[in-house]
């Protein structure tokens, strides 16, 4: 018989062990899926995480990595703290929309005007986008104790009707001869209020370099400032939080509202670069991956980078395999899924460790 | 008074973890005898009858039953060697007739008609009036008690345990309960009566044992015993309290005036209207059973529960409205009951521990950022001076045992330099030598000035070490009185009817 006890201390082995674990785990249990529709497992597992690195176009895809790893990153990070605290956040997706839209709104609200100054006042409206999308069910948790979970996941899909309504309609490009759509935030029509590859070929834009700087500051926060602390007492303890002097609602409306944030920056990041303009179809579910990829990154803001990169490799090379081997988009999303499934599975041999007992032996 | 022997217990210990239930208990009951178990909440009563009866398998030593060896695995098994048990809290189904209760408990039951017959027929025989087709719920206490009574007489104990019988009845219920226990004695049948009721005890019973903390403190007749005496064997020989410090009061560090407060816990009590002032140097001890407020009262102390700011001051200011943090830079520091979760955070190590109370009176973190260094040096001085067993300062709080744990906890609360110390339960499960390593640092730490107030239900812990003593009665805070020249007599009367020594004054009344 299989039983599982309880560790007196948690291994720290299995702590780092696990995501490579759960790495491999998807790649056995997603080859067989691929084996199943056909395909041969490792042609589809190397197109995925060896093509983009290494592969003929890799000169390309490389680039596109840290295009795709930003916005995870960004939101992973925000989204981690939160987790940490035992909040809840789980429609990143909703406030990186309304950051998309608040900080496109601002800029294209200033259209043709030419300021250096633009830019940072849109980063600074797709933050407070964000930050007052995730308000919404930071205070109903305080005040009226809904589930965040639920409420801010809810969002998600008002904020999608916002965009739909915002590219057809109060966003849509005057000159656009009436498709859907905003005007281009693309480096020649909108200089002011574009993000653009910083260094050529790289793929790094400003939110590249907001994710690797949130990630370092986060990374501080959670290892040497009381707060970090705080945030992590009250997930483990709650009780002790309290006894500690932590407002449990305070807790709430600071991690909401950084995680928030930081998904609302993610998405004015994305308007305003890789997108270039707002559209129904804008968003493409990083923030609900984000999720993943923050517990990849066992909630500790380094791995949530090196998580954010291998997420984004998925990403990537799914990509490659839907277009060269035909494969499903949807088989790349179960995927992607199974990483999350291993990871919280293995993750039990975290805390607990497997004892064999013989029938009859104690 | 010789009678044949029934059940002879030999050596009896159970142990959990961290408390030691109970250790080398022997005595017999006779045929017929009705034996008394008294002791104080938490001398092991329970756990030495849950053995009788099979819940429970002891660690150590031998039951002889009826003379043949005794070690039931299962209830049912002790039911059918004929013992039978009532406990304080019935298991009866309200939507259901008496009958059909009795019914519920039996392993073969007879067809309705019969059973109903038999029911009437035991209650007519011992006096215990009850209908067989009544509802259960609409009886009162006493008379689902007596379902309980009839539902073990149709199995003709040869011994009956009764776990506080008294306490749901009316004085007339008492009455005609004692008239059937004893007619069952005399035909044969033996009780085993958990009490703390002393007075109580000396009508019914033949015989008494006296559990504390639990080990066997002595045996008596009850009949010829006064209740006094039993009291203080109940309670320890440490009556007579300790010399106390001749030393000057200094100024008042801690003054409660009115709280109330409605409890944050559910099902929690309330505080109503509590009251007392601490001074430098003094040690208020705080008795009571569980459950009558000590919890919130710690809450309301610590600043977990906030109350109007003119409803608690600390060194003379008004601190009801500020939360732990603010109330520990003002100079007081508490220590919560629940070391797993409350005081300490169980998976962090003893230096993030250490951090969670420490970081503003030892100055841990400078504008908010954390100095490791001098939280690890913090964590490794509480360790050092308070005999703390652990590997190192690295170790998770939840691999330490309760009682280095328990050390560590009340080593970082008075390594503060604190003004004004609230302990709830020091010493709970923690063993002997830790235990007055404890108190005594808590005395310590007084004779330095601290205002200390210590919540405990070992009345002998705090007639050792407190100064001034209270009682917390469902949340209301009798008057403190100096502790020395006061009689067992008097605590009886200061703990009213919540605890079972309350009779001890009617021997001096």
């Amino acid at each position: 018989m299989l039983r599982l006890e309880k560790r007196p201390i948690p291994s720290r082995f299995w702590l780092y062990a696990t995501p490579v674990v759960a790495v491999l785990l998807t790649m056995i249990a997603g080859g067989l899926l691929f084996a199943l529709l056909g395909k041969n497992p490792a042609t589809v597992i190397k197109t995925i995480f060896w093509d983009p690195l290494f592969g003929e176009f890799a000169w390309y895809l490389r680039g596109q990595l840290l295009v795709k790893a930003g916005p995870l990153i960004l939101i992973a990070i925000g989204l981690s703290l939160g987790f940490r605290a035992g909040i809840w956040n789980i429609g990143a997706e909703g406030q990186y929309i309304m950051g998309a839209i608040c900080g496109a709104g601002v800029g294209l609200a200033l259209y043709p005007t030419e300021s250096r100054l633009i830019f940072p006042v849109m980063i600074l409206a797709g933050a407070l986008g964000g930050w007052a999308w995730a308000m919404i069910p930071a205070i109903l948790k305080t005040r009226f104790n809904t589930n965040e979970i639920l409420v801010s996941l809810m969002l998600v899909y008002v904020a999608e009707t916002i965009l739909a309504k915002a590219s057809t309609g109060f966003l849509r490009n005057p000159e656009g001869a009436g498709f859907p759509g905003s005007r281009s935030f693309s480096g020649s029509s909108f200089p002011a209020a574009s993000n653009p590859e910083l260094i050529a070929g790289s793929g790094l834009h400003w939110g590249g370099v907001f994710a690797l700087l949130m990630g370092v500051a986060a990374y501080i926060l959670l290892q040497r400032h009381i707060l970090g602390f705080q945030i992590k007492l009250a997930g483990q303890a709650p009780r002790a939080a309290r006894f500690h002097g932590v407002k449990p609602e305070r807790l709430v409306l600071l991690c909401m509202g950084l995680s928030g944030a930081l998904a609302g920056l993610a998405g004015m990041f994305e308007v305003t670069g890789p997108a270039g303009k707002i559209s129904i179809d804008f968003n493409v579910g990083y923030g609900f991956t984000a999720i993943i990829v923050a517990f990849l990154g066992r909630l500790n803001p380094l791995g949530i980078v090196l998580a954010g990169f291998i997420m984004a490799l998925t990403y990537v090379g799914g990509e490659m395999a839907a277009t060269n081997l035909g494969l499903p988009s949807a088989a790349i999303q179960v995927f992607q899924g199974m990483l999350l499934f291993f990871l919280l599975g293995v993750d039990v041999l975290t805390n607990f460790r497997i004892r064999t007992t013989l029938l009859g032996v104690k | 008074m010789t009678r044949e022997t029934l059940l002879k217990i030999d050596g009896i210990s159970k142990s959990y973890p961290g408390v030691k239930a109970n250790e080398d208990v022997s005595f017999s009951i006779g045929v017929g005898e009705v034996h008394a178990l008294l002791g104080e909440n938490g001398a092991g009563k329970s756990t030495l009858v849950k053995m009788i009866y099979g819940l429970v398998k002891p660690d150590e030593g031998t039951l002889t039953f009826r003379g043949k060896p005794f070690a039931p695995s299962e209830p049912s098994e002790a039911r059918a060697a004929g013992v039978a048990m009532v406990f304080q809290h019935f298991s009866l189904f309200e939507a259901l007739n008496v009958a059909e209760n009795v019914a519920l408990g039996m392993e073969n039951p007879p067809p309705m008609r019969e059973l109903a017959a038999r029911i009437r027929a035991v209650s007519e025989e011992y006096g215990l009036p009850l209908d067989p087709a009544r509802m259960v719920g609409d009886l009162s206490a006493g008379e689902r008690q007596r379902v309980e009574i009839i539902r073990c007489l149709l199995q003709d104990p040869k011994l009956l345990i009764m776990d506080e019988p008294t306490s749901v009845l009316t004085p007339q219920e008492v009455e005609i309960l004692f008239k059937t226990l004893r007619q069952l004695s005399s035909e044969g049948t033996a009780i085993l009566y958990i009490s703390h009721k002393l007075e109580e005890i000396r009508t019914l019973c033949d015989g008494a044992t006296i559990l504390r903390r639990g080990k066997v403190v002595g045996s008596c007749v009850p009949r010829e015993t006064t209740a006094r005496e039993m009291a203080e064997l109940m309670v320890g020989a440490t009556l007579t309290p300790p010399e106390r410090r001749a030393g000057a009061k200094g100024e008042v560090v801690l003054g409660v005036t009115d709280l109330s407060a409605a409890s944050p816990i559910p099902f929690g009590t309330t505080l109503k209207g509590i009251s007392f002032t601490v001074a430098r140097g003094e040690v208020l001890g705080i008795a009571g059973v569980a459950g009558n407020g000590q919890d919130e009262l710690l809450l309301a102390l610590s600043g977990e529960l906030r109350v109007a700011s003119d409803k608690i001051r600390i060194n003379g200011r008004a601190a009801g409205d500020l939360g732990p943090g603010e109330r520990r830079r003002a100079g007081l520091v508490a220590a919560p009951e629940d070391r797993y979760g409350h005081a300490a955070a169980p998976d962090m190590s003893l230096v993030e521990n250490a951090l969670l109370t420490g970081a503003i009176r030892r100055n841990l973190t400078h504008r908010g950022f954390i100095d490791w260094a001098a939280t690890r040096g913090f964590a490794e001085e509480v360790i050092q001076t308070y005999d703390v067993r652990t590997p190192g300062s690295h170790v998770a709080a939840r691999a330490l045992s309760g009682g280095n744990l328990q050390k560590f906890l009340i080593g970082r609360e008075l390594d503060q330099s604190p003004e004004v110390i609230v302990i709830n339960q020091p010493t709970w499960g923690v063993d002997a030598a830790a235990a007055a390593a404890i108190r005594q640092a808590i005395l310590n730490r007084a004779a330095e000035g601290a205002g200390v107030v210590v919540i405990s239900q070992d009345l002998d812990e705090l007639l050792e070490i407190a100064d001034m003593f209270a009682v917390l009665n469902e949340g209301r805070l009798t008057k403190p009185r100096p502790v020395e020249g006061l009689t067992i007599d008097q605590i009886g009367l200061m703990m009213g009817g919540a605890h079972g020594m309350e009779v001890a004054h009617h021997v001096e009344a």
